[in-house]
């Protein structure tokens, strides 16, 4: 069983959501995510300023297997964007919750943030799916 | 053993003059601006050098000719040779496609009658040629689409559905005609999911892209309740025909009710592919879709063939090429219909299924699992190593390189993606039962040495002239090109296939 930090969101595409200090959300995909991957080659990150709704398209994380989008778990304005991952996207594999994060955003409400699964509703998809 | 580059064979004032031009070109009359200043940097070899570089690269080929070829989805069959050298008689050879109708009979009638042949095995009302690939004819497909509900008024249909299990150039054209992509899930026996359907269809589908029998290998059982869904929404049904050799005279999309479909002429019909083309993607349409067809194409009257053209088809979605498609691909699908005949086009239809439900029975006995050991395979199957790859270090990938060593191609790997670990195995009609059980030998003996040796299997292949590619590599650190300045570094070099 791969690994699932117990503060973190989780959304059934297998993306993670942290709330931080300041109000934001950090997103990022989960490690079962990297695995079944395989080996990222190219991220592309959503424009810093643009407007998302909950489920739209914005971020795309691609491996010799596949390219696969990462959907807004929750609508927003983006923040910020993980410039580091242009030239090294396999810190999404070595560090898929720290190092590996894909963008941040303020979230137009913050009530969204409760309809996400916890870690433990997570792990039961997860056992569920495999 | 590696091959090196023709240019690092390359030594200056090298030629070969047996080979060189008899003639000079007058530069002069090319404006001096435009006239380039530097010799270019082509390679300078000897006729046998060429010949010998070149014979060597031939040697190292996996091919259809040397190789069994289960590329799944790609229909990698054996291209009778009668079909290439009747597609090359002078006459066709010698043809300029400017030729006026009055030289170009021969020609145009057989143009004329693959319409009519593609028209009668597929059930479709009206075909055009043109499309010079499979993408392009899912193009035309979807802008036929698009026109349809445009000529209408009918503008703000912006969806077009594409089940999960579609090739993936199906979103892509979607997307490239404008539309809104809607994901639809595979049910977990193989079929649409028709409830999540009904969820997604309204009053902005503007249609369907559906493969049948589909990527997971299956043939969708509910074809006819799921065209009713689509129509009475208002959208159109687009038929994926990479998959037609599967049905190929035993049942027919516009049968099904499709209103536009493209085929692969060259996978189905017979043109070597898989070195990148050249392809044939002729699409067929229903009634209403048929004002819409690209142009041109062969119309038949009193005086003989002749080109269909704006003024025929007002509605046309318009040209897609300078002519009227890859003519030598069309030659050879019109040589192989005509081969075959109606019966011999079932007959391939049914040797495509039975032999992928032999292999697929003889996978599952050898110890294999199968992505839906219900089902009856169409003319391909999947087979899942993800319990191989839970319990072995092992995957999907190190089996596809391990065929290899064997002589067999490897399958298509990771594809579709719904299915984790998984081969997508294509025997087509053409192997012989030995060549069949032969790959179930390879396979069975791979699966053993995974258990043995897991690490050993994953430095395979061992017997290629280039062994394990670095595809992360080769795709974070592109190398696409060759100068002597940069001649020293050992590229990570990457296979394509297609």
């Amino acid at each position: 069983m791969s690994e699932v930090p117990s503060e973190l969101k989780y959304t059934s595409e297998h993306e993670w959501v942290r709330r931080e200090e300041d109000g934001s959300v950090t997103i990022g995909i989960t490690e079962h995510a990297q695995s079944a991957l395989g080996e990222l080659v190219f991220v592309e990150i959503p424009e810093v300023g643009s407007q998302v709704a909950a489920g739209d398209a914005c971020a795309v994380v691609e491996s010799v297997k596949a390219a696969s989008d990462v959907y807004a778990p929750i609508g927003g304005e983006i923040l910020a964007g993980n410039d580091a991952l242009a030239d090294a996207p396999e810190k999404v594999n070595e560090d898929p919750y720290t190092d590996g994060w894909l963008f941040r955003l303020r979230p137009d409400d913050d009530k969204d943030l409760d309809e996400l699964m916890d870690a433990e509703a997570y792990e039961a998809l997860l056992a569920e799916q495999d | 053993m590696k091959e090196a580059l023709i240019f690092e064979h390359s030594r200056k004032g090298r030629y070969a003059a047996a080979q060189a031009p008899l003639e000079r070109a007058d530069v002069e009359d090319i404006p001096a601006a435009l006239r380039r200043r530097e010799r270019p940097l082509l390679p300078e070899v000897s006729e046998l050098q060429a010949v010998r570089h070149f014979t060597r690269l031939s040697q190292q080929n996996f091919s259809i000719d040397t190789h069994f070829y289960p590329l799944g989805s790609c229909t990698m069959k054996y291209n009778p040779r009668a079909c290439n050298s009747l597609a090359m008689l002078p006459g066709f050879l010698g043809r300029h496609p400017l030729a006026p109708p009055t030289h170009s009979q021969g020609f145009m009638a057989c143009m004329w009658e693959l319409q009519e042949m593609l028209k009668g095995v597929t059930g479709m009302r009206a075909v055009s040629l043109t499309p010079m690939a499979g993408a392009q004819g899912e193009l035309t497909g979807v802008l036929m689409i698009r026109a349809y509900h445009h000529a209408r008024g009918d503008t703000h249909r912006n969806e077009i559905l594409v089940p999960d299990a579609a090739h993936g150039t199906n979103p892509a054209t979607a997307t490239m005609c404008g539309y809104k992509v809607v994901e639809l899930r595979t049910a977990s026996d193989g079929d649409v999911d028709v409830a999540a359907l009904r969820e997604a269809v309204g009053p902005n589908t503007a249609g369907i892209m559906l493969t049948n029998p589909s990527t997971v290998g299956v043939f969708e059982r509910r074809i006819e309740e799921i065209a009713k869904i689509v129509h009475d929404a208002g959208g159109l049904l687009y038929y994926d025909g990479a998959n037609l050799n599967a049905i190929l005279g035993k049942v027919r999309p516009g049968d099904m009710g499709f209103d536009v479909m493209h085929m692969n002429l060259h996978k189905t019909f017979s043109t070597p592919h898989g070195g990148g083309g050249p392809g044939s993607g002729a699409v067929g349409v229903g009634r209403r879709l048929e004002p819409f067809l690209p142009i041109p194409m062969v119309g038949r009257g009193d005086d003989g063939y002749r080109w269909l053209s704006e003024a025929d088809v007002p509605q046309s979605i318009g040209r897609l090429s300078g002519f009227m498609g890859n003519a030598g691909v069309n030659l050879r699908a019109y040589v192989y219909m005509r081969m075959l005949g109606r019966t011999g086009m079932k007959r391939v239809a049914e040797y495509a299924t039975l032999n992928a439900n032999y292999l697929a029975h003889r996978l599952a006995e050898a110890g294999f699992e199968l992505a839906y050991p219900e089902r009856r395979a169409s003319h391909e199957f999947i087979v899942t190593l993800k319990r191989v790859a839970r319990e072995r270090d092992v995957n999907a990938m190190d089996f596809a390189k391990a065929l290899l060593d064997y002589g067999f191609h490897a399958p298509t790997t990771y594809f579709p993606l719904l299915v984790p670990e998984c081969l997508l195995i294509e025997p087509t009609e053409t192997e012989a039962k030995e060549a069949l059980d032969g790959f179930v030998d390879a396979m069975a003996d791979i699966l053993a040495r995974s258990a043995e040796d897991a690490e050993q299997l994953k430095g395979a292949p061992y017997t290629t002239p280039v062994r394990r590619l670095d595809d992360v590599r080769a795709a974070r650190q592109l190398d696409l090109t060759w100068s002597p300045d940069n001649d020293t570094d050992e590229p990570a070099r990457n296979s394509a296939h297609g």
